[in-house]
């Protein structure tokens, strides 16, 4: 009984149906053309054109004939209309993994190269004493994370401390001609930091003054305007009402400040500070000119050279002894430890976001 | 505890832009005012003046005497921080602390002002706050649950025990009911008419049927036109002000006639 009713009404013509791919299609789709620029690229692999297969190559091609023939497949079956639809879904999707593409290559160069020499030693040696194969990089570890923190430890209460009067108290000119300074930070050249730095301390500590110290002050030029910039968009969206509700409880401004509007606003401000830390900690230039290089284990920030890992990846990329592979593991290693780093500092900043966040939820 | 409130030719201004003209008003102790009149002419900014949070508006500054109890809100050298101590304030929209818990918002005004209290006492002014405020019975078992997790009535009611458990003499409602359903409406009516035991009540609304249930006195205030300022058009007995006002304007912003 059931069945018959249901095939007669499959039978019955709906005036409101039109030509519709099924649901999976592009899905399909997509794989098929991947799986045909893989196929081509296979070929010119066995034929000898190209040298190594290029999976990254066969993607991008294979997205390209994927919106090709999705349009035309559409345009045919389902009409203009959804054609449109259909060709901009594919264009953002193509937008996504061409942006998705770049990355993943870089993951997964890095690991695939760092992995050699990602073990005990790479963490608990330097580079003292050695010449050809083995070393570690734990000076250059070590010398990262204690510039950067020193870095963090200036820049963020000055930085916070600023937005906090963009915010709450700046009106007038200081506070525009503040806003328009921490701008123009926000765009030098990471070298010219490091220029200024070296010569801030070349003036009072002699000629070539070189110390982790002075690599921390320049990655804090760069860093205070991001934590300015950050705070700043976070303590604006801070509601004025809950401002205005303490004010009429008869709180003073300063309290209302460190009471109400920084716990409200806390997750936003780490994420930033860390989004900051992650932007510094990965500078070259100025760590070059102002820390220097060094092959030996040095913890103190404010005597001697320091080693910090981008430097040490372009130290042991540079300068190749006459085996040059255990040189260039070591620079891959080091690249993987670095994003390892920030990633951790990522999901630290995520982790206390989610636990200082207001509650809203009602429960 | 509550306290007369004297205006004396009060004039209030954004910036170069005069909002309020010359408004003189006598707020008796231990009543019910509101404050009626059509959008836009004056009526928050005036009520804002009573506690001086119009100048927190960046450029917002007054003309005038306000007097509680004699005293002068804007003479020189007093400070907005003991002024806002004295008269407390609830707002159109709920606004309970986010990141506090039920029991830290009552007692927000008393933590926030770094003030030590023990706990038992912190106990007894959030029971007496929160029964104060209606709320006692709805939140007494989830007390260390997020403000903000309150229905809108429930919130708004937090906020009006917020206010109270800083025991102000004057309690100022800038339309405290106007994002409520009727049912949190009538709570917090039957509310305002307990704090006026104890308290100078004056509240901001539309809703005339409200002026005319919870308010002894009325002060009608309109505007001539946009960018002209508001002014106080009458103010008298609230049953005076709905049957038999003596000004025309009244009389047809009362009977709906306009506005």
């Amino acid at each position: 009984m059931s069945v018959a009713v249901r095939s007669s009404r499959a039978t019955t013509s709906n005036t409101l149906t039109a030509g519709k791919l099924p649901k999976g299609a592009p899905w399909g789709l997509l794989i098929v053309s991947w799986a045909i620029f893989v196929g081509i690229f296979l070929l010119l692999k066995a034929s000898g054109t190209t040298a190594d297969f290029n999976i990254v190559g066969a993607l991008f091609f294979g997205t390209i004939l994927f919106d090709v023939l999705i349009v035309v497949i559409s345009m045919v079956v389902e009409g203009g209309r959804k054609a449109k639809d259909r060709l901009v879904t594919s264009l953002v999707t193509t937008a996504f993994i061409v942006t998705l593409l770049p990355l993943v290559s870089l993951i997964y160069t890095v690991i695939s190269r760092g992995v050699a020499r990602f073990d005990a030693n790479y963490f608990s040696e330097s580079m003292r004493n050695v010449i050809g194969a083995g070393g570690g990089a734990l000076h250059a570890i070590v010398g990262t994370l204690e510039i950067t923190a020193f870095a963090a430890l200036i820049s963020i209460p000055i930085g916070l401390l600023t937005s906090i009067y963009l915010v709450e108290y700046g009106r007038g000119r200081l506070a525009r001609a503040i806003t328009f300074f921490v701008d123009v930070m926000t765009g030098i050249p990471s070298i010219v930091a490091g220029l200024f730095a070296f010569a801030l301390f070349s003036l009072f500590l002699g000629p070539a003054f070189r110390a982790g110290v002075v690599g921390s002050i320049a990655l804090s030029v760069l860093m205070i305007p991001v934590v300015v910039r950050s705070s700043e968009e976070i303590l604006k969206i801070v509601p004025n009402e809950l401002r205005e509700a303490s004010f009429a409880l008869g709180v003073p401004k300063w309290l209302t400040i460190l009471k109400i509007v920084l716990p409200t606003s806390i997750a936003g401000l780490t994420t930033g500070v860390m989004l900051a830390i992650s932007r510094v900690i990965g500078e070259t230039a100025p760590l070059l000119l102002t820390t220097g290089f060094t092959t030996s284990m040095n913890y103190d920030l404010f005597n001697d050279r320091m080693m910090t890992l981008p430097v040490f990846v372009y130290t042991q990329y540079a300068n190749q002894g006459p085996d040059a592979t255990p040189f260039v593991e070591r620079a891959w290693t080091g690249a993987l430890v670095l994003i390892l780093i920030v990633m951790a500092l990522n999901l630290l900043a995520r982790l206390i976001g989610k636990i200082f966040s207001p509650k809203l939820s009602r429960r | 505890m509550s306290k007369r409130i004297e205006v004396k030719d009060l004039n209030v201004y954004y910036s170069k832009f005069r909002a309020v003209e010359d408004v003189t008003i006598t707020i008796e102790p231990r009543t019910v005012t509101a404050f009626i009149g059509p959008s836009g002419c004056g009526k928050s900014t005036f009520l804002r003046t009573l506690n001086r949070m119009h100048e927190v508006i960046p450029g917002a500054y007054v003309e005038g005497e306000v007097l509680i109890d004699g005293n002068d809100l804007y003479a020189q050298g007093v400070d907005p921080v003991l002024v806002r101590r004295q008269v407390g304030m609830v707002f159109q929209r709920p606004n309970p602390f986010p990141t506090m818990s039920i029991r830290e918002n009552v007692l927000a005004g008393v933590k926030l002002n770094n003030r030590r209290i023990t706990k038992s006492d912190a106990d007894d002014l959030v029971e007496k706050s929160l029964l104060g405020a209606n709320l006692w019975n709805e939140v007494k078992d989830r007390l260390d649950k997020p403000g903000s997790g309150l229905s809108g009535g429930q919130q708004q009611r937090l906020c009006i025990a917020r206010a109270v458990a800083v025991s102000p003499d004057v309690i100022l409602m800038d339309e405290p009911c106007s994002a409520l359903d009727p049912i949190s409406t009538l709570a917090i009516e039957d509310l305002i008419e307990e704090l006026k035991q104890e308290y100078t009540i004056v509240i901001v609304t539309h809703n005339m049927q409200q002026a005319s249930r919870v308010s002894d006195k009325t002060a009608f205030f309109n505007i001539a036109g946009t960018g002209k300022p508001g002014k106080l058009i009458e103010y008298d007995n609230t049953a005076t002000m709905f049957s038999n006002p003596s000004v025309q304007a009244t009389e047809d912003y009362v009977s709906g006639r306009f506005g």
